[in-house]
Parts: C-alpha cells; structure tokens; sequence
C-alpha cells in the first residue's frame, strides 16, 4: 500500500472516530452556549445512551433504528432531569459551583450505573450485517457507514432545528442575552431544559454507535471520549455548532494521521497537545470571533 | 528478632490470631481448628473473568483438601476480598485480609500488575503469597533478587514470548513480524520484548512495533499502519478485551496474517467480540488445554462442583490451591514462614495441569500448550515442555 492509499484509509478511520466526537462535541458546545457550563457528565451521559441501547436491543430485541430512538428519548429526558435537580437550583450560583456539581454528576452517573450494570464490559450484540466494501485498495464498511449517514442525518436536523423553528430562534435568543429574551417573552428555563435534551439525546445517538461499531461497552467508557469532545468543542470554538461538528472530525482524523504516521503512543498526547494549543493561541476556537468578555 | 516468649507476650496483649501457630502453646487457641487463607481476586471490573475463574478453582481445590479431612486435622477457611480489577484496590484489599481477617497466605490476584502493588504489603508483614496466573518475572525477581515471600504457580511471560517465537519462526516459518502492544500493561510489555529477541535470536525481523492503551475502542489507525508493513505474523500479547476488538477491526481492514497471542486471549469473550470467523487464523500459548489427556480428572470434578466447564484460569487457580495445600502439609504449621520454606521447596507435584517444581527464582517449571482458533473453538495444536 503506498503512502497515497495509506493517507486516505487513515481519513476514512478518523472521520468515523471523528463523527463520535463530534456527536459528544455538539452537547458540550450547545449546553455551554446556553448557560455557559462546560458539563463534564456529558461523556457520562453518552455511557448511558451506550445502555438504553444495549437493553433495548438484547431484552426488547428492537433493531438498531428503534433503539437508538428510544436511547436518544430516554437520555434526553434523563438529560433535563438532571438540569432540573442539578443545575437549575445553581443558576444564578458562581460558575465554579456548577462546574464542581457537573463533577459530581459524572461521578454520580458512573458509580450508579457501575451498582446496576456491574462494571464488567458487555458485548453488544451484533444488530447489523457488517459488509466491508471495497473501493479499489479501500475498505469501508457497512458500521461506518452507518456512523457518517446517521451523524450527517442528526446535524442537518439539529442545524433545522437551532436555525428554522421557533424553539431555535428562542435557543439563540437565550444564548445571545437570557435576561433580555425573557423580557421577551421566552420562558429560558423551558429553553435551557429543552437544550439539556436535545445534547444528550445526540450524546445517545453517539454512545449507542459506538457499542455498534467497537462491541463493548462499560461504566467507565464515557470518561475519554468525554475529553476528547471538550477538545473537539474548544478546537471547533466552544459555543458555536458548526464548530463543534468540524472541531470532532478534524480531532478524529489527527488522531488516525498520528497513530499512523507518528507513533501509535502519541496519538492522546496529540490530542491535548491540541487542546493546550487552541487554548494558548486562539483561545475562541477556529469558528469564534475574538471577543473580549463583559465584565 | 522477637523471641518466642516476647511474642506470646506480645500476642496475648494484642489479642491478635495472625501468628496463632506461634503462641498457641500459651494459651491461644480460638478457632485453631481453622487455617485461614486471603482469597484477593478480580471478582468485579476488566478482567472479573479471570479473577471470579480463578476462585473457583482455588475453592474447588481447598473444599477437596476439606472433604478429605483438612490439612493437619485442621480445616482451610477462605476469606474472599474484590480487587475490582485495580492496582491499588488490590493492594487496599491485601491489607485488610492481613491486618482485619489475619490469613496466614494470600492467593491471587490474577493479573501481574495487582500482585505487584500488593506484594510490597505480603513482604513487610511475612506473608507468603502465591499468584496463580500472574505471569511477568517481575512478580518474584525484583532488580535481579528474588522477593522471598512471592510465589507463583504458573510458568513466566519468557516463556511464553519464546514458546510463541519458536511456533512463529518453526511451525508458521515466519520470517517477518510485527509486534503490538498494550503500553499501559507490563504484562504485555514483558512479552514484546522477549517475542522481539526471540523472534531475532531466530534469524527473524520485527518491522514494527506499535502500542495501544488499555481500553482504547478504536485500533484502525495503528493497524492500518501495521498492514503497509505486510508482515508474515503480527504478535499481540494482551487480553481479551482489548484482543477481540483489535482481531475484529484487523480483519475489517483486510489483515488476513495469522496473529499470535498468549495466555491473556484465553477467554470466550474473544469470540463474543471478535466474532468466530476473524478468529480463524489466530494461534495463542496457553498453560492448559481441555483436550489434553492430563488433566480429565481435574475437570470431572469442575463440572460435577460448578455445572460448567473450567477454562484455563480455574485450572491455574486449582493449582495454586494443590501446591499450597502441599506446603502447609509439609511445613506441618499454619505459621507463614513456614509455609513459606515450605513452597520454596515444592518439588514434582501433581497439580491438576501436571507437576511442577518450584526453581529458585520462585517460578514453577511447567509446560506451555499452544492453541488454534478454529470457527470459535479452541483447538490444541502443540504441548510444549520447557527443560528443567
């Protein structure tokens, strides 16, 4: 295989990888528009989804589509009940307080599900005929595609959602200046509430693709991805959705890029090479705009 | 050091049983009937399959030992603690079955990296421990001397990076291989290097040499690399979490070598992950096979106890169970040093993978099987036999 081959087979691995980023990404970057949090029980929250999935697919015996939508309606609503009786009594707490809780909750939904599933890794059944299919020296195969066809699908209804509907307009509006779009006539926390959902219901769709694509899922398998995805959404400029999808895809294919044609032992390191990077150059991202914060 | 007077003094102040053997002539000699045994074991977290495994055939060695009338007229009590698969909640658990439930030995963990956090702790209080399946020669040999109070009862990581070259460069007349490994394990590290000089040793080229993190999800990239090196084999030492995914995507990708493994693949979760067709083409060493004529007897009494069969690490486990039974027959004594001496010097013992004698490095000889994968099923392909 020559280096041309090798190059695209490496993008063809990280833009899956990437894609489940960027679905984690898309939480972190929505919640931190909204209220400003960075919530740290977001790579959890994807842990969870990976079982509503699971249990759905081995106990209820649905295929892969309905359980992934149930995974993603449950975790959305396991989502805003979080916000309810976690963060909300915080709202107009110092930062640190909500992001010392948000600790606490991704402690809470590890240990937690730890008592109930037990923290032995489980199989995920193979709910998909797994074709490989060749493109002249590439393979791709069905699990990716799977992936790229339903993060393509989820971002361009999530991107009709912020941009066309009303409860998108009222996103943005909360987003932009709280007080004023209450003035307005916007129940926020209804908007907050609804942005929790839908963040952790793409969370869902991630975790429920990864079981797919990897086949194993455990308690514990949130705390990485978690990171990365803080990465993606601080690379892509943290509070900025497009942000948060190109942010995930470009992490994934660095990673393919350094396992590659660096040292497989690099590739996290690359990974937070990039955060500290971002953080000490262009500190808003490659979508934001250098803005100084009100005081 | 503590006379015998001072220490009975000292045992009746303190009220403590551990070194009971000693001062039971003054006086002490509540439940002297019972001789209690430190079960540390992965019984929940990454590798709870080997650990809850290993357990069972510790238990079904020491409840044999009981049914036949104990050890010295004295019963064997098993005192059970969970490593949750974690370096330092297996050294957390050792301390509190040596200083809470005062065991006389400890057996397990099942994986090098937990008996090494807790050895250090069995060492400054004198008690023997034995490791069932923990196989990096660092567990007894620590910068070229050997820890007294460690012991193992399976054969060492040396010997299963040189029994795996031998078969690559032998039996598949490899000449090339690549190498991958768990960086985050020093299990997996030990037989890298050791594959590596024997594979070398034996007129072979290692092309690459690459490494992952325990719990990674994603191996695409590296393994894509891996191919351009088209090598005739590629070696993975590590387990089976990790082993499955990386055969699946392997095969994903169109890698269609044989890849080798070792002791760590030995597990059904490989097949549930991997799936039985990428397994095809895959060959790892292992300390026991069912299909071995040896060891009959050993799981008939399995089955008959548990309704299953045993895989390879309740054999280890019932091993380790036979070998220390022996000791304390021999040293005659529940006092761990003792029972120490006493291993030190197990010499042509049937255990239930065949006999075994203890060499001085604390290490059994013992001989290696290697393993064939075929349609999910494990198929004995060679037994190996080390000279003594």
């Amino acid at each position: 295989m020559d280096f041309m081959q090798q190059l695209v087979q490496q993008l063809i691995n990280g833009i899956s990888l990437g894609s489940i980023y960027a679905l984690i990404a898309l939480g972190y970057t929505m919640i931190y528009g909204i209220i400003k949090l960075i919530n740290f029980a977001h790579g959890d929250i994807y842990m969870v989804g990976a079982y509503i999935g699971y249990f759905s697919i081995t106990m209820a015996h649905l295929s892969i589509v309905p359980s992934l939508i149930i995974s993603m309606v449950v975790t959305g609503l396991l989502g805003m009940l979080i916000e309810r009786l976690a963060y909300k009594p915080l709202r107009h707490a110092p930062r640190i307080s909500v992001l010392i809780t948000a600790i606490g909750v991704s402690f809470f939904l590890e240990y937690t599900s730890m008592y109930f599933v037990s923290p032995t890794p489980r199989t995920f059944p193979a709910v998909f005929d797994n074709i490989a299919y060749h493109f002249g020296p590439f393979i791709i195969n069905g699990q990716q595609m799977l992936i790229f066809g339903i993060t393509f699908i989820l971002m361009v209804a999530l991107t009709y959602i912020v941009q066309r509907t009303k409860i998108g307009k009222a996103m943005r509006a909360v987003s932009f200046d709280t007080e004023t779009a209450q003035l307005m006539g916007i129940d926020a926390n209804r908007i907050i509430s609804i942005t929790f959902g839908i963040g952790s219901a793409l969370a869902a769709a991630g975790g429920v693709l990864v079981g797919v694509y990897y086949n194993s899922i455990d308690p514990l398998m949130g705390i990485m991805p978690g990171l990365k995805a803080f990465v993606a959404a601080v690379l892509g400029g943290i509070g900025i959705l497009p942000g948060a999808m190109v942010g995930g895809l470009i992490l994934g294919v660095i990673e393919a890029l350094v396992s590659g044609f660096v040292s497989s032992t690099f590739r996290d390191a690359a990974a937070f090479a990039i955060l500290i990077l971002v953080l000490l150059f262009k500190p808003s991202g490659i979508f934001g705009k250098n803005t100084r914060e009100k005081v | 050091m503590f006379s015998k007077r001072s220490l009975c003094i000292a045992g009746v102040l303190v009220g403590t049983v551990m070194l009971g053997g000693v001062f039971s002539g003054c006086g002490d000699d509540t439940k002297s009937n019972e001789i209690k045994i430190g079960a540390n074991f992965e019984l929940t977290g990454n590798v709870a399959n080997y650990g809850s495994a290993t357990f069972d055939g510790l238990q079904l060695a020491i409840d044999e030992a009981n049914e036949a009338g104990g050890v010295n007229g004295k019963k064997i009590v098993l005192v059970k603690a969970d490593s949750k698969s974690e370096a330092s909640e297996a050294a957390n658990a050792a301390t509190k079955l040596i200083s809470d439930d005062k065991v006389k030995v400890l057996v397990g963990p099942a994986t090098t990296a937990s008996v090494l956090a807790e050895s250090q702790i069995a060492t400054d209080n004198k008690v023997p421990v034995i490791a069932p399946c923990a196989t990096s020669p660092k567990v007894t040999v620590d910068n070229g001397a050997v820890k007294p109070f460690i012991f193992r009862s399976c054969f060492i990581d040396p010997l299963q990076g040189d029994v795996m070259a031998t078969f690559a460069t032998k039996t598949l007349n490899a000449k090339t291989a690549v190498i991958y490994i768990d960086s985050s394990s020093d299990y997996s590290k030990s037989l890298g290097q050791v594959f590596k000089e024997k594979f070398e040793a034996a007129g072979g080229k290692v092309l690459m040499e690459e490494a992952f993190l325990q719990k990674d999800q994603d191996f695409k990239a590296t393994l894509t690399k891996l191919k351009t090196a088209n090598a005739d084999v590629i070696f993975v030492p590590a387990y089976y979490e990790e082993v499955g995914k990386i055969v699946k995507q392997a095969r994903e990708l169109g890698i269609m070598q044989p890849i080798l493994g070792t002791d760590g693949w030995d597990d059904t979760k490989v097949v549930d992950i991997a799936g039985a067709a990428a397994l095809n083409n895959t060959f790892f060493s292992s300390h026991y096979s069912d299909q071995d004529k040896d060891v009959q007897s050993f799981i008939d009494a399995f089955k008959k106890k548990y309704d299953h069969a045993p895989n390879v690490f309740a054999a280890l486990g019932y091993d380790a169970g036979k070998m220390l039974i022996d000791a304390i027959k021999r040293a005659g004594s529940d006092d761990p040093e003792k029972i120490q001496k006493a291993i030190e010097e197990t010499k042509d013992l049937q255990v239930g993978t065949g006999k075994i004698t203890m060499d001085k490095d604390h290490n059994p000889i013992k001989s290696a099987v290697i393993l064939e994968m075929k349609d999910g099923v494990k198929v004995l392909k060679e037994k190996i036999t080390p000279q003594a």
